[in-house]
């Protein structure tokens, strides 16, 4: 029986209590002591593994992922396409439809490119082959996309499973164009397309090679969020994504805002499709998403679809990625043990929030 | 020790982040006695019971049981002290008999004697005068049953302090006859019983004294012998209030609403609103009363168009006389469950004023200066409590949601207003607030449709009162003449064979389960 009546025995004790608002100040004061916590920790974990200064090896990252012009530029290409694909995300993650596709729409998108490249290369100037790039990869994300939006309206499939197995048919299907456009033959790979005319390449833009990307990554970016902020259709996404009873109850057509949104998620994913393989890649391999399509969806739920927050938590992502590779080669570590590193700054990310929504307190008895 | 008094609390306060729920709250309850807690919704009430069965725990104060200072961590720790409390939403598992659920989570014995167990429930059902059958399962029982399973549980586990949060919400007129019999019976048998409601009328009725909270704070304490409701009312709002409903003239006397034999079937396949035929005339409150369940929801999301019709037909009739569908017309609804269907939570005022309208137009954006304004005339003319318009509106109180849901609903300016449940949760102030707007537009020609749980508001506001059955109207009255015992016999009457129907439902799912 732990009831203790009034007597000698006096004790302290913590209990939880839900904070009603935080303010931005303290919150990112919160996230920073993590990552800092987080850090401390790592660093706990390398000195007895390798027997080497972690001080030395946070430098090596920040040197691997920024230590000269062109890691920069290579560090910033593959957060704007982590960025654009998460972005990508958000109108399905609005509408509480849990995409887990984007692996797959990206591939389709990515194979779409490569088609048109290939196919087209030689008979359009490159601007045109550009535009016609940018709407066939849409197109075939966004029937990737659309696929399981339709089997969820109509007959209330799981979209989470239905998604995740449409990655698997992208894969098959672009392991198979892999075999029909290999080059030269017997290397199992397309190897770098139109390499000699850069035919469908993204042109560089004020002299800069990723100049197209940022731009295109910008409008998209500035579209997707207007788009869900001040149209009607951002709206209906919203109300379906709160209430579906409520969405019947004012008459929006839930079936329709969901293959609708789904289309426009597709899209957006396929086009990242077409910024990796137009470009950045230049070629197409069954790797060509890497894992990026579920990357993105932790990095659209921790900045919760803000999209400043979006472009932090790609950013952390891609450099410790970026990093992890040096140390990897440096050290002869190998990558799995930067993946640890990441695996534990995003464990104390997620773990802080426990400590934005709650505060301890002690209590005096 | 001076008097030796069942639970004293002293001082107690209890904070949630900014809000304060319990400000220095003072209580005492004697040994077979009953005390009245009253207060609106708000007003700390539920937190205050929370503390003693030990749901949470006093930020200060203390509280003393038995004349022993006490620190209740856990229902646990309460149960050990005989602390009992029966909540308003029951925690029983249906697929359960009554017995079993009583002796569901009792201290650990190895050997379980089910025919002893069952002697000793029997003595408790006939010492009390409850009327139960203990080998009923859970999901055959009415309301009313699954309250007395509570209570016995409670007791069974010797409780000697019972704490009962507004009990009678959810029960017939008969019904709370009944169970204030029992707790009449328990008092006798030297029980205290602390009851949380804000019927005015039952408090008078049952207790022998009332404690009154307000927003919070603890008002004082009165012998019932010496309170009467307009003293209680003020006690409980600070201010004198008037406590009439006017009930305006019917002008318009023709018939604009007319629903012929309609019959909705839900999900299960069971016939939810079962050949109802009824008129309604414009400027005219039509008020619906049934237990829960009964089809009240459905048959207004059938008008509202919401709900699958599986046969029969709604028309209005216009100015000339002509017949109309009914989805033509400008219908506003009200639904139950305010947050999951009227309005969006996470959504500030302004945004939840444009779901009605946001797709009138051929632009692609929303114009929210329009529902702005409306917002703000919203907030101004019906007092919302809020930090501003873009909050959203789950932080505010449930009055203030929804006054903005009724608000909102009014100024489509529809030919037909349907309310379910309007003050559910309301304080007094807000709930007159809400009678008043459909008074207004009772005066302006619409036809009102209301379900009120409180069945002397329902008398007191409609013209004629409708009574639904398991989903068949059993009776269609004047408000003016009936009594509320009438419409709770006319609630309940057919009941038995409706749960019949049901049962044999069930049994042949069993079967097919089996096979």
């Amino acid at each position: 029986m732990n009831i203790r009546i009034n007597g000698k025995r006096k004790k302290n004790y913590i209990y939880l209590k839900k904070r009603d608002q935080i303010s931005m100040k303290k919150s990112i004061g919160i996230r920073i002591i993590a990552i800092i916590m987080a850090l401390i920790f790592c660093a706990l974990i390398i000195i007895p593994i390798t027997h080497l200064n972690p001080l030395q090896i946070y430098l090596e990252i920040i040197n691997g992922a920024i230590g000269n012009k062109r890691r920069i530029w290579v560090t910033i290409k593959d957060i704007l396409i982590l960025f654009i694909i998460s972005v990508g995300l958000v109108p399905a993650y609005k509408m509480k439809f849990w995409n887990i596709g984007a692996e797959g729409q990206i591939l389709m998108g990515g194979v779409a490119t490569a088609a048109a490249m290939i196919y087209y290369g030689d008979y359009f100037p490159n601007w045109l082959l550009l535009v016609i790039i940018f709407i066939v990869s849409s197109i075939a994300g966004m029937i990737w996309g659309v696929i399981p939006a339709i089997f969820k309206a109509y007959f209330n499939t799981n979209e989470t499973l239905f998604t995740l197995m449409m990655n698997y048919i992208a894969i098959q299907i672009v392991a198979f164009c892999v075999i029909f456009w290999e080059k030269p033959k017997g290397s199992n790979t397309v190897g770098i397309i139109n390499s000699a005319t850069k035919q469908g390449w993204f042109p560089p833009i004020f002299n800069l090679t990723y100049g197209m990307n940022i731009i295109l990554v910008l409008i998209i970016t500035i579209l997707v969020f207007i788009y869900l902020k001040y149209t009607k259709h951002g709206y209906e996404i919203a109300v379906v994504g709160s209430s579906i009873n409520t969405a019947k109850y004012i008459n929006i057509n839930v079936k329709k805002v969901i293959i609708r949104t789904m289309a426009l998620s597709g899209a957006i994913c396929g086009l990242a499709g077409s910024i990796i393989v137009s470009g950045a890649s230049h070629t197409i391999s069954t790797a060509t998403a890497g894992g990026r399509g579920f990357t993105a969806i932790i990095v659209a739920w921790m900045s919760k679809f803000h999209p400043v927050a979006m472009i932090f938590v790609s950013g952390l992502l891609i450099f410790m990625e970026k990093g992890s590779i040096q140390i990897a080669s440096l050290y002869g570590l190998n990558e799995n043990a930067s993946d640890i590193i990441t695996g534990i700054i995003i464990f104390f990310l997620i773990g802080c929030e426990f400590f934005i929504n709650y505060e301890i307190k002690l209590k005096k008895d | 020790m001076v008097e030796n008094y069942a639970v004293e609390v002293k001082n107690v306060s209890k904070r949630f982040g900014k809000v304060i729920a319990n400000d220095n709250v003072n209580l005492k309850v004697k040994k077979g006695e009953i005390l009245s807690i009253l207060g609106e919704n708000g007003s700390g009430k539920t937190t205050l019971m929370n503390m003693l069965s030990g749901i949470y725990s006093p930020d200060e104060g203390e509280i003393l049981i038995n004349g022993k200072k006490v620190i209740i961590r856990s229902p646990k720790d309460a149960f050990a002290l005989k602390i009992g409390m029966i909540h308003q939403h029951f925690k029983l598992i249906d697929i359960f008999t009554a017995t079993e659920n009583i002796i569901l989570g009792r201290p650990n014995n190895r050997m379980l004697n089910l025919a002893k167990v069952k002697n000793e429930l029997q003595e408790l059902i006939k010492k009390y005068g409850f009327e139960l059958d203990l080998d009923k399962k859970i999901y055959d029982m009415s309301v009313s049953e699954k309250q007395t399973v509570e209570i016995i549980k409670v007791l069974y586990r010797g409780a000697n302090i019972l704490i009962l949060d507004e009990p009678t919400a959810v029960l017939t007129p008969q019904e709370t006859e009944k169970l204030f019999t029992i707790l009449r019976n328990m008092k006798k048998a030297g029980k205290s019983i602390i009851i949380i409601t804000h019927k005015l009328q039952e408090v008078l009725d049952l207790s022998d004294r009332i404690a009154v909270l307000r927003k919070g704070k603890y008002i004082g304490t009165i012998k019932t012998s010496e309170a009467n409701i307009s003293y209680l009312t003020e006690m409980m709002v600070g201010k004198k209030i008037n406590l009439d409903i006017k009930r305006a003239e019917v002008k318009d006397s023709k018939t604009r609403l007319e629903v012929n034999n309609l019959t909705c079937i839900n999900n299960d396949g069971r016939k939810v609103v079962d050949n109802v035929s009824f008129t309604a005339k414009g400027g005219e409150i039509l008020g619906i009363a049934g237990i829960s369940g009964s089809g009240m929801k459905e048959l207004l999301e059938a008008i509202a168009g919401l709900q699958k019709i599986e046969s029969g037909k709604i028309k209005y009739f216009d100015e000339q006389g002509n017949s109309k569908d009914i989805s033509q017309i400008d219908i506003s609804f009200v639904p139950e469950d305010r947050l999951g269907m009227g309005l969006v939570a996470d959504m500030g005022i302004t945004d939840n004023i444009m779901l009605r309208n946001y797709s009138k137009g051929r632009s692609i954006f929303l114009d929210r200066s329009s529902p702005k304004k409306i917002a703000k005339k919203i907030v101004d003319q019906l007092k919302v409590v809020t930090p501003g318009i873009e909050t959203p509106i789950r932080r505010l109180s449930g009055g203030n949601i929804q006054k903005i849901l009724v608000g909102r609903e009014i100024l489509q300016n529809p030919r037909v207003l349907m309310v379910a449940y309007p003050v559910r949760g309301l304080d007094i102030n807000s709930s007159y607030t809400i009678y008043n707007l459909l008074n207004e537009q009772k005066k302006k020609g619409v036809i009102v449709i209301c379900v009120i749980e409180d069945l002397d508001v329902l008398l007191a506001l409609s013209d004629r009162v409708m009574v639904l059955n398991n989903g068949k109207i059993t009776g269609i009255e004047d408000a003016k003449t009936i009594s509320k015992e009438k419409i709770g016999i006319m609630m309940t009457k057919n009941v038995e064979g409706g749960s019949y129907e049901y049962k044999n439902k069930w049994e042949k799912k069993k079967e097919l389960y089996i096979s």
